[in-house]
């Protein structure tokens, strides 16, 4: 190369590996900065802040994460809650060990938490200076030439006759249509462009914060309530009326939003044909509601699987159904003592359905003393023929064929000593289960028919049903806040990964002997190959205004005749007009282990 | 959406063209395999062709003295370089050539190397693989309108789609005249194992959705999730072959004659090179990832309207999260230094591991709330 009689008109020596770095990403380094506590703590937070430690960490959360997929979860609502239960009574050995490890509460761990609040702290301790770094990096101009423009990734040079201002001038001219943010200097040209990269990489790990916020605010402001309402009922949303509730710090039972709702309606639609009979269709429940402030203005609103209904600051969700039968009770004496629709909950996906009648105000048996009854048993929408080979079981989920079984119990319900009782389960302590020819006493009616009770404790008839659905009024703040920070977080990541930042030099030098050397360098991530492509259109560009001279040396890739593989893209062997011989080997341009 | 109806004339019609799809698919395989065989007898004749061929590019080269040219050399890893040429003829358009010189960091031939038969081969092989996805596509498209929906709400229609997917952007490269035959293989065997997974093991009859999937966010969610599996997959076959290339260029540096696991050296020298391979696998997740993220966050924002929580970790939730997770650590490696190569491609294996756990075995051996309809 004949560069070096002119290295003494270059300017001062630029910092070239500042040119190379072409991301804000932490630099690593080893090793305590200075000494004592204060030495330490700074290489802690540096080795934290590091890339390589936010990639252990990504890797930890990724693995930290497992567990909770494999063992049932606490925290999930009621049904997981049943699961973790059943679970721990099967494996009595390990699961106080896991108890402790808190493996059945993964996401609200100890060791959980602290890997992401880790990984967050990096991240902040990362975010920050890098946005800094880059606003700097905005208002400076792009950094100025390497001394040795042959040790970039990509190279090209020729030899013209044209002025070396005149093309230092066309080069920034060309590089300035093309988008790039250029500037002239001296006898070079520094150009770079796709910053948007970089703020695409910042928005986005930014976002993950607003992500974060979204979470938090949720878990610590939000409540759910659950509410099981038959047809034709009507609830208040007040802590007094509603079947259970979980808040958060924020959001207890004093802030339920103020409503009425009353479920008119509930229609359900099932496959009848096919492999996939008894198959979930369709589920509407038809609802009047009215807001607080003004209860007599009812509005009429329909609830779907995937469309809960918003009120006020609530949403109301369907989230189960099932059957109620209605039953009437008399005494012996014929009195009415019990008349109502009772909820049986589902037991499987034919809707066989299991509950339990309480008759409370019985009064006085036959034996003259006070009593209560119970009623234990299934409801079944379509009941089979024989239960032979079954027992009770439902065939399909809708109402084909109803049927109700029922067991009766007598005795003391024991619901009076204050202690809350399951509305679904019997207290069967204090009773006596009556009987029938020896056998336990059991009736299986169909709608409109009658059982006349053994012992004299008169008769209970089966009146109809209707239908309930179970609904979970659920508020959740934040969730704005979350979507915008991944709808950014997306964005971002565009951003990040389509859009490369590159930088590309031009050097016009005037040669001693006369004419003009062109040197062409560029720089982008090691990934991409397009930076060649742009280097030579550029390049081929710039030939109008400097074009080459014929009479130069060799062209670069003239050598090339031990390139034997491939058969359609040979190398050129004729002289290339006008090339400077570029160096055979270039520098590994590694870039990001300079990052 | 709600129409009660199975068209069963439809949905048999489905079975039928699926079934002929893997007929065809499989026809593919073996014209594939010719192509390698025959292949493989026409790589050493390479090297004397190309001598020829630049001789005739010589005087081509002659006469168009007043082109503006060129050369850019650009810098490989390991001190290799490769230069690219452009040449911009008055009147004509610019032409690239892109060459190499250090001998390992080349692209080989392809798997039918110069020979005509196996060229012929994979000719016959590409168009076996487009009647193949016609009849695939119908099959999909079939099963659809039997039921009047979009055909994925059970594993069975995924994993269909999800073949699909793959096999189309194979062959959407290919037309886009990208140099990608060599994939041809690879990506029918894994859209035939897929299918075959799909009606031996899972196969569901033609019906209705339950309701929770009556959603607009069937159609968003499951289709990017689909087209982001396709491509993963796509990537996860690239990082293998990066891993295989790679040992095979370190044996042969190292003096070895054979690739690795004593696999044939033909096979390894006709495919592209390794680096070639690491940028195909980086270039497909990283276009992958962020249409991933998407399908998450679509899949959030169906949950909170469908169960009124956006999240729960839910078991098939968890495991997005976790391939998404895995898939971040990923890119990371390859922004850090010191975890770019080998390493990083073990990292995208184990995202990929993630994912098809997700995929399969969430759905067969873990229960949660995205169990419905059949498997
Ligand atoms: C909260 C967890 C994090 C996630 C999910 C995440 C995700 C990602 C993803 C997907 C990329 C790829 C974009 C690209 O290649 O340009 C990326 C790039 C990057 N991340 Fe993170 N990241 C996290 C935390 C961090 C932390 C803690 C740091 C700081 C040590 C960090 C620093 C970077 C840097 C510097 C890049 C860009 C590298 C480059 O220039 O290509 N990230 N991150």
């Amino acid at each position: 190369m004949s560069k070096t009689t002119t290295e003494a008109e270059l300017p001062p020596a630029p910092d070239d590996t500042e040119a190379e770095r072409l991301s804000t990403a932490p630099v690593d380094s080893d090793g305590p900065t200075g000494i004592g506590v204060i030495g330490w703590a700074r290489w802690m937070w540096r080795q934290l802040t590091s890339m390589r430690v936010a990639l252990i960490l990504l890797f930890l959360l990724s693995l930290a994460a497992i567990p909770g997929s494999l063992l049932p979860q606490n925290g999930q609502g009621s049904q997981a809650a049943l699961k973790v239960v059943a679970w721990k009574a099967q494996h009595t050995t390990v699961a106080p060990i896991y108890e402790k490890l808190q493996l059945f509460d993964v996401y609200s761990s100890v060791w959980f938490s602290a890997i992401y609040i880790l990984l967050f702290v990096s991240l902040a301790g990362c975010i920050v200076p890098r946005t800094w770094q880059f606003v700097g990096v905005l208002r400076s101009r792009p950094p100025a030439a390497p001394r040795n423009l042959t040790r970039m990734p990509v190279y090209a040079a020729w030899r013209t006759e044209a002025e070396a201002e005149a093309v230092n001038a066309a080069a920034h001219r060309l590089l300035r249509r093309r988008g790039f943010r250029a500037h002239l200097s001296g006898d070079s040209v520094a150009a770079e462009k796709g910053y948007l990269r970089e703020v695409g990489n910042l928005l986005f790990h930014l976002s993950l914060f607003a992500l974060l916020g979204g979470f938090a605010w949720a878990s610590l402001a939000s409540g759910t309530a659950g509410k099981l309402m038959i047809e034709g009922e009507g609830y208040a949303n007040t802590i007094t009326q509603i079947d259970d509730f979980s808040g958060t710090p924020f959001y207890t039972s004093d802030d339920l939003d103020p409503f009425y709702l009353k479920l008119d309606a509930f229609t359900a639609r099932f496959q009848s044909s096919g492999s996939q009979i008894g198959a979930a269709r369709q589920f509407t429940a038809n609802v009047e509601y009215s807001t607080g402030s003004d209860p007599t203005q009812t509005k009429q609103g329909k609830i779907e699987v995937n469309h809960p209904l918003e009120i006020g600051g609530s949403k109301v969700f369907l989230i189960g159904h099932g059957f109620a039968p209605v039953v009437t009770v008399k005494n012996a004496k014929g009195e009415v003592v019990y008349h109502g629709a009772t909820p049986f909950l589902p037991q499987d996906a034919n809707q066989t359905s299991t509950g339990v009648v309480k008759v409370s105000d019985y009064g006085v048996g036959p034996d003259g003393k006070k009593v209560q009854l119970g009623f234990t048993g299934n409801f079944l929408p379509t009941a089979p023929a024989s239960f032979e080979n079954t027992g009770p079981i439902s065939l399909f989920p809708d109402d084909a064929a109803p049927m109700l079984v029922l067991n009766a119990w007598a005795g003391d319900l024991g619901n009076d000593a204050g202690r809350p009782q399951n509305i679904y389960q019997l207290e069967t302590r204090k009773m006596t289960q009556l009987m029938q020819d020896g056998q336990p006493a059991r009736v299986r009616l169909k709608p409109g028919q009658g059982w006349d009770l053994p012992d004299g404790y008169g008769t209970l008839t089966f009146d109809g049903y209707k239908r309930f659905v179970s609904l979970n009024i659920s508020h959740r703040p934040g969730n704005e806040v979350a979507l915008t920070g991944a709808v950014l977080a997306i964005l971002g990541l565009i951003g990040s990964l389509f859009i490369q930042r590159r930088r590309i030099w031009v050097r016009a030098l005037a040669l001693p002997g006369g004419g003009t050397q062109v040197e062409l360098a560029g720089l982008s991530r090691s990934e991409s190959a397009k930076i060649a492509e742009e280097l030579a259109e550029l390049a081929v560009d710039l030939q109008d205004d400097a074009p080459a001279t014929d009479d130069a040396s060799a062209a670069d890739g003239s050598d090339n005749t031990d390139d034997s593989d491939d058969s359609d893209d040979s190398e050129d062997p004729g002289p290339d007009p006008g090339a400077v011989d570029a160096p055979s080997e270039p520098a590994p341009a590694d870039l990001n282990s300079k990052e | 959406m709600q129409l009660a109806s199975v068209d069963p004339q439809l949905a048999d019609l489905s079975n039928k063209l699926i079934y002929s799809a893997m007929v065809v698919y499989t026809l593919a395989m073996f014209a594939h395999m010719i192509e390698w065989t025959f292949g493989s007898k026409g790589a050493i004749a390479v090297r004397s062709n190309a001598a020829a061929a630049s001789l005739s590019e010589t005087v081509a080269t002659a006469s168009t003295k007043a082109a503006k040219k060129v050369t850019v050399t650009v810098a490989g890893t390991g001190g290799r370089t490769t230069t690219l040429t452009r040449t911009a003829v008055a009147g004509e358009g610019a032409t690239v050539v892109t060459s190499g010189r250090g001998a390992d960091e080349v692209d080989g031939p392809g798997a039918a190397g110069t020979s005509e038969r196996a060229d012929l081969a994979g000719r016959i092989a590409v168009s076996l693989s487009v009647l193949a996805l016609l009849l695939h596509g119908g099959g999909i498209v079939a099963r659809g309108l039997s039921v009047s929906r979009w055909p994925w709400g059970n594993m069975y229609e995924f994993s269909c789609a999800f073949a699909f997917a793959m096999t189309a952007s194979y062959l959407a490269l290919l037309a886009w005249k990208k140099n990608v035959r060599w994939l041809g293989l690879p990506v029918v065997l894994a859209a035939l194992l897929t299918l075959g997974i799909a009606t031996s093991l899972l196969y569901t009859e033609s019906d209705q959705l339950v309701p929770a999937l009556h959603s607009p966010w069937l159609a968003i969610h499951v289709s990017t999730a689909i087209f982001c599996g396709g491509a993963f997959y796509a990537a996860f076959i690239a990082t293998l072959l990066y891993l295989g290339k790679d040992s095979f260029e370190r044996r042969t540096a190292a003096g070895l004659t054979t690739g690795p696991l004593g696999t044939s050296a033909s096979i390894w020298r006709r495919l592209p090179a390794a680096s070639t391979f690491d940028k195909l696998s980086y270039r497909i997740n990283a276009l992958v990832f962020p249409l991933w993220t998407f399908t998450i966050i679509a899949g959030a924002v169906w949950a909170e309207a469908a169960w009124g929580k956006y999240w729960e970790w839910d078991p098939k939730e968890t495991w997005s999260f976790i391939t998404w997770v895995a898939y971040a650590a990923y890119l990371h490696a390859r922004a850090t230094a010191g975890w770019k190569g080998r390493k990083a491609a073990y990292l995208a294996l184990a995202a990929f591991a993630c994912w098809l756990f997700n995929y399969y075995g969430v759905n067969i051996f873990v229960t949660g709330k995205h169990s419905y309809a059949g498997v």
